[in-house]
């Protein structure tokens, strides 16, 4: 093998590092390199950066992915539009059933089909479960980044409730496949909206615990408040997304500003944002949407409206020639389907837009300069899920 | 091959005569005036829905940009298609960052236009094996804003003051897919062309690093081509509507 270039070498270095399936560490002549992953606990999944340093000082970071590629917008061209769900639902894995919600959508946008108010409000109260399922986890996951082990286990024990919720309607703990084009699956069993409500009650004082043992926590602030500061505009061209970018100071929520087909619009809600941009405001914004999650979830909970909780739609289903581009607010961010049909059972191109693909991409650039500890404190609060990264 | 289930057959066939049977009333000349009349008012029903804000868009993007613009498609409140040639790939993404406020990189990709050469066909066990070369561009059917060649790139911009987003097209050279990078416009274009060019083979000049993002270093072709075969399409039969089940109370 001739190596040309440094990236190569880098690669090339990398490559035997994974052989001998050991975080080494290797001495170059510029300094030193430093391998992470891809078994890392910080990684959520198989993801490696490559780290070359000065001292104590990451000098160029380098991440690497594709351990998990499952090719999906290959696949999507073999399965008809209602298999298409199976398999997207494992893109994000913690919250999933926010995976489906706009391909669906886009599937809808091109058939003319409206799902009823009843469908659309459920849909809308499962993908803010699924939202407070997800960031929950980060919650207790970013302290324990930075050496706190408790609320994680906080955090796995209050997720539980919601998890038992999404299952009660669902079927499904993590995986739910509930939405169809058109509507639903199936309609909320009895008695489940005031179990929800007590889950969400459970939810809040997680939230406020969460908000003493943490946000407060000395150790936790000099961890995290000025390290990995992302400008806003900076965040804006490198696509990032969800709370990344408030966190940044941009006021700008898809839920809000261009909420197609959920209902957003039916309830008084406020976007959170934070001008800092730092690994701080990153855990500071993602707090404050999970207790309006459990805000919004409270005031739909009471107004869900009667009626059917599906359309009317063909039950082979043949999508119209066209194109449509549908994203939503999922918990990491923008989450899209770019779908082009040519009026077949299947599509005939899907992009997926997944927002920790964006996410992450800032990593180069955000890891310059950063001290070896701050790598990981940075990695946890942009948030990602390899799933998401590789799909 | 596997067989069509008998039901799905005898609906199909419920269908057609139905149809059939409808067919001669529409066609009687007494309900040709009502017929015109409906035709004018869908007509009238769709002029209703204009997208102003799209439209607007449009012109500024036009008057900016003049000749480059080959073509353009709005859906109503779905959203803003423009192509341009590949020559003014980076230009137009400059153009659309600095006049229109698309400071938002979303997302780049590539559509590849061409109908798969094996037989995705529903009553086919797995693939079959192409019989011609690979179909001529004659054969392809554009979406959206039409096309010329069988690689397009799409990217879509998105400008937050706006709350507007702009899908730009460009078609690619047959032989050698190439276009300018968007890096020194996006810097956030870096592991979205990084994909594109493993995924498809499209080469984006003046990208620093276009190492592969996913696969392998050593892998070979390009997976998201439509001709590139699909190893679980070999392996078993297609999961498709052979599995359909009849409702409860239907005829077997």
């Amino acid at each position: 093998m001739s190596i040309s270039t440094e990236n190569e070498q880098l690669a090339y270095i990398a490559s035997q590092a994974a052989d001998a399936r050991v975080n080494v560490e290797v001495e170059t002549d510029e300094g030193m390199t430093l391998n992470l992953g891809p078994q890392h606990p910080a990684t959520h999944g198989t993801l490696r950066i490559i780290a070359k340093l000065d001292g104590e000082k990451v000098v160029a970071a380098e991440p690497i992915m594709g351990y998990m590629h499952r090719g999906y917008e290959k696949l999507t061209e073999v399965r008809t539009y209602p298999q298409v769900t199976t398999l997207i639902n494992r893109i994000d894995w913690l919250g999933s059933f926010a995976n489906e919600v706009p391909f669906i959508l886009a599937a809808e946008q091109l058939m003319e089909v409206e799902a009823p108010p009843r469908a659309q409000w459920i849909r809308t109260i499962l993908f803010e479960l699924s939202r407070i399922a997800n960031v929950c986890l980060f919650l207790g996951d970013m302290a324990v980044q930075v050496g706190a082990t408790t609320p994680v286990f906080y955090a796995f024990r209050d997720r539980e409730f919601v998890l038992n919720q999404i299952e009660r309607v669902t079927g499904g703990r993590f995986h739910p496949n509930f939405d169809r084009i058109g509507g639903l699956k199936d309609d909320l069993p009895k008695g489940w909206i005031e179990e929800t409500r007590g889950a969400l009650d459970r939810m809040k004082s997680f939230c406020d615990e969460m908000e003493e043992l943490v946000l407060g926590n000395e150790i936790f602030q000099a961890r995290t408040r000025n390290i990995g500061v992302i400008p806003g505009d900076v965040a804006l061209s490198y696509g990032l997304s969800g709370a990344n970018l408030r966190a940044s100071g941009v006021d700008w929520d898809i839920r809000r500003d261009a909420n197609v087909g959920l209902v957003y619009d039916q309830v008084d809600w406020k976007v959170w944002t934070h001008p800092d941009g730092d690994s701080f405001a990153r855990f500071w914004v993602r707090l404050q949407e999970t207790r309006e999650a459990c805000n919004i979830i409270d005031q739909l909970l009471g107004s869900i409206p009667s009626g059917p909780i599906m359309a009317k739609v063909p039950r082979i289903i043949k999508v119209p020639a066209g194109e449509a581009y549908v994203a939503t607010e999922n918990p990491l961010g923008e989450m899209g389907y770019y779908v082009v049909s040519k009026g077949d059972l299947t599509p005939f191109r899907v992009k997926i837009r997944s927002a920790s693909f964006s996410n992450m991409s800032i990593t180069p650039w955000i890891l310059k300069d950063v001290f070896v500890p701050d790598i990981i404190s940075i990695l946890a609060s942009l948030y990602f899920i390899l799933g998401d990264i590789d799909r | 091959m596997a067989e069509i289930p008998d039901h799905l057959l005898k609906r199909a066939q419920a269908a057609r005569e139905k149809a059939e049977a409808e067919q001669p009333a529409a066609g009687e000349p007494a309900s040709e005036a009502t017929e015109t009349d409906t035709a004018v008012a869908v007509i009238e029903e769709e002029t209703v829905e204009i997208d102003e804000k799209a439209e607007e868009t449009l012109n500024k993007i036009l008057e900016g940009l003049g000749e480059k613009v080959l073509s353009s498609h709005i859906a109503p409140n779905r959203g803003l298609w423009i192509r341009v040639s590949s020559e003014n790939w980076r230009q137009t993404a400059q153009f659309l960052h600095d006049e229109l406020d698309c400071t938002f990189f979303d997302w780049l990709s590539v559509i590849d236009w061409m109908p798969s050469p094996y037989g995705r066909e529903l009553d086919a066990e797995q693939d079959i094996e192409p019989e011609q070369e690979p179909t001529e561009p004659e054969q392809m059917e554009w979406g959206y804003t039409g096309g010329d060649t069988r690689f397009q790139l799409i990217c879509r911009l998105y400008s937050i003051t706006n709350a507007i987003g702009i899908m730009v097209k460009a078609d690619l050279d047959d032989q050698s897919p190439r276009a300018l990078s968007l890096i020194p416009v996006y810097p956030g274009a870096n592991w979205h062309e990084r994909e594109a060019r493993e995924m498809f083979g499209v080469t984006f000049d003046e990208h620093p690093d276009l190492r592969n993002i996913y696969l392998p270093g050593d892998f070979e072709g390009h997976p998201l081509r439509k001709d590139y075969p699909l190893l679980s399409r070999r392996m078993k039969p297609w999961p498709g509507i052979v599995d359909v089940e009849a409702m409860p109370g239907e005829e077997k």
